[in-house]
């Protein structure tokens, strides 16, 4: 098991490292490149406690999908990032009183946490052991038949979401030319070209 | 063998597994390389490559040893670290993908559970690489080629992920192995999944075609257009890494089509002993289809690649993959769809 440990160790120096690069890096572009290697490294960990499933899926999506997203955002933006850094001293009393009042709460809620013994027991009578059911069947029971309702829930909140966003970002512009393909595939050349036999030095 | 199954002789195992199917890959893809322009050539009644060695073949190797020599030059205004680590990205991530691909019945570095996952985790990551050669570049037409190419392969990774979803349900399984096994049938090439699958072998076909961003779809490098994409700024080593990357990734598009829909390992004519060498001959006979595509179809415009990825393939392989669910699940047509072994 040597080698699990150090690549534990490995995994999670760099998911830190990164993490801490994400709020230092001067260029944002960077930033988005060392969250990219942060959720990499997460993965990482997801593997080595055994739940591939949910490694190869935070790498699809997160990696996949949302931090393309960001870079595609933070490229396009034009910010003076000088101009951004000058307050960065005088907000920084403010932005640590914030972080430490969310560790202590943090705290609290660690510290208090309390399981019933009646959801653990019900915990463990639906998850079978990783020897018998890989957990990409485990997860697909337990989402499509103790928590469906709660899964379904989830997708229409993510279908509210998008059509919002669509909605918010349409606008019907007028005098806009925009092409049918239909009508153009279905565009006859007889209706379409006019043929006009010109004589020699009359002109159109 | 008793030092090979644990511990540092394990490692040692899976280290020569990886090396052997990496130089294999690595070596195919020059000659693939020369076959490629040999087929283009021919379409075109050409000659093709045919000075350096016996009909041309080691035209590859002069073309990787030019590559290496020359001179690597970085754009004064480039970010020089994004800029180096865009192509290693761009062969590195082609080259991992490789170790769940199963050449026969056994015969595969990594036999994981969630293969296609990860298969699909890798290729999603593709993307950086353009992004990021094209913006560390600090120039205007590397920046709009790599953006095009993003937009591009995150349109069309959707309707590849669907296609695949359709497969995965008919196996009951993310594993590769058991994608092909699924596939063996007392009828030979009929019982694969390209006779039940049939719609999503094209749909597929034209997804990995513009994945790989292959002719007909290369925009990305539309030279008309935009000089060559992201990848303007580039020369020497980087360059040709980023060449062979796109390269391994269309000859993994090849292994996929092979294994999803066309049987991988298994023989086509039962009686005939299956085994790595048939996988092998239908990557090649998918390679010779994507060279020939690049032959004779002529570029697509961007908006309209737009339009099939989003407005066609996308509804189609939904519908194809709610048809899947029922079918399988209700055993239709003599349970064709329905290849379930455990799990």
């Amino acid at each position: 098991m040597a080698f699990a440990t150090f690549a534990f160790y490995l995994f999670a120096v760099i998911a830190v490292v990164a993490g801490a690069m994400v709020i230092f890096a001067r260029n944002p572009v960077h930033s988005v490149l060392w969250l990219i290697l942060a959720f990499f490294s997460a993965a990482g960990l997801f593997v080595l406690l055994g739940a591939e499933f949910v490694a190869m899926i935070m790498l699809i999506v997160y990696v996949g999908a949302v931090a393309v997203l960001f870079l595609f955002v933070v490229m396009m933006l034009d910010v003076n990032f000088a101009e951004l850094r000058e307050g960065m001293a005088r907000l920084l009393p403010i932005g640590l009183l914030i972080g430490v009042v969310l560790l202590v709460q943090l705290g609290f809620v660690f510290g208090a946490w309390e399981t019933s013994e009646q959801a653990l027991s019900a915990r463990q009578a639906i998850t079978p052991a990783p020897e018998i059911v890989d957990n990409t069947t485990a997860i697909g029971k337990l989402l499509y038949t103790r928590y469906i309702f709660l899964f379904q829930t989830a997708g229409l909140v993510l279908l509210v979401a998008m059509i919002g966003a669509i909605v918010l970002t349409l606008r019907k512009r007028q005098y806009v030319k925009r092409q049918d393909v239909l009508k153009q595939m279905y565009r006859d050349p007889k209706a379409a070209v006019n043929l006009v036999d010109i004589k020699p030095g009359q002109g159109a | 063998m008793e030092f090979f199954s644990h511990g540092f002789g394990l490692f040692l195992l899976i280290l020569a597994q990886c090396l052997a199917v990496t130089v294999v890959i690595l070596v195919s893809l020059a000659f693939l390389m020369y076959g490629d322009r040999k087929i283009w050539a021919a379409v075109q009644i050409r000659r093709g490559p045919n000075v350096v060695g016996p009909w041309g073949l080691l035209q590859s190797f002069a073309d990787f040893l030019k590559y290496i020599v020359k001179e690597i030059v970085i754009p004064a205004g480039a970010d020089k670290t994004v800029f180096m680590l865009a192509p290693m990205i761009s062969f590195v991530l082609p080259v991992i993908v490789w170790a769940v691909i199963p050449w026969a019945p056994g015969w595969v570095i990594s036999d994981m559970n969630v293969g296609i996952l990860f298969i699909f985790a890798i290729s999603s990551m593709h993307v950086y690489a353009i992004i990021m050669g094209g913006w560390a570049s600090n120039s205007k037409y590397p920046f709009l080629g790599g953006l095009r190419s993003a937009a591009q392969m995150i349109s069309y990774e959707v309707s590849l992920g669907l296609i695949i979803i359709g497969v995965l349900v008919s196996t009951g399984s993310l594993n590769l192995s058991r994608i092909v096994e699924a596939q063996a049938g007392s009828w030979g090439l009929f019982s694969w999944y390209w006779l039940p699958h049939l719609p999503m072998v094209v749909l597929f076909f034209v997804s990995a075609l513009a994945e790989t961003n292959r002719p007909p779809f290369d925009l990305p490098e539309a030279e008309s257009e935009l000089v060559a994409g992201y990848q303007v700024e580039y020369s020497s080593t980087p360059f040709l890494l980023f060449m062979i990357g796109e390269l391994m990734s269309v000859f993994f598009m090849c292994a996929l089509i092979s294994i999803l829909f066309f049987g991988g390992w298994l023989s086509p004519i039962p009686g005939i002993p299956d085994g790595a060498l048939w996988m092998f001959g239908k990557m090649l006979f998918w390679f010779f289809m994507f060279s020939m595509m690049k032959a004779i179809v002529p570029r697509y415009r961007y908006d309209q690649l737009m339009r099939i990825g989003w407005k066609v393939f996308l509804p189609l392989s939904l519908a194809w993959v709610a048809f899947i669910g029922l079918a399988a699940q209700y055993g239709w047509l003599w349970g064709t769809y329905q290849r379930w072994i455990g799990g």
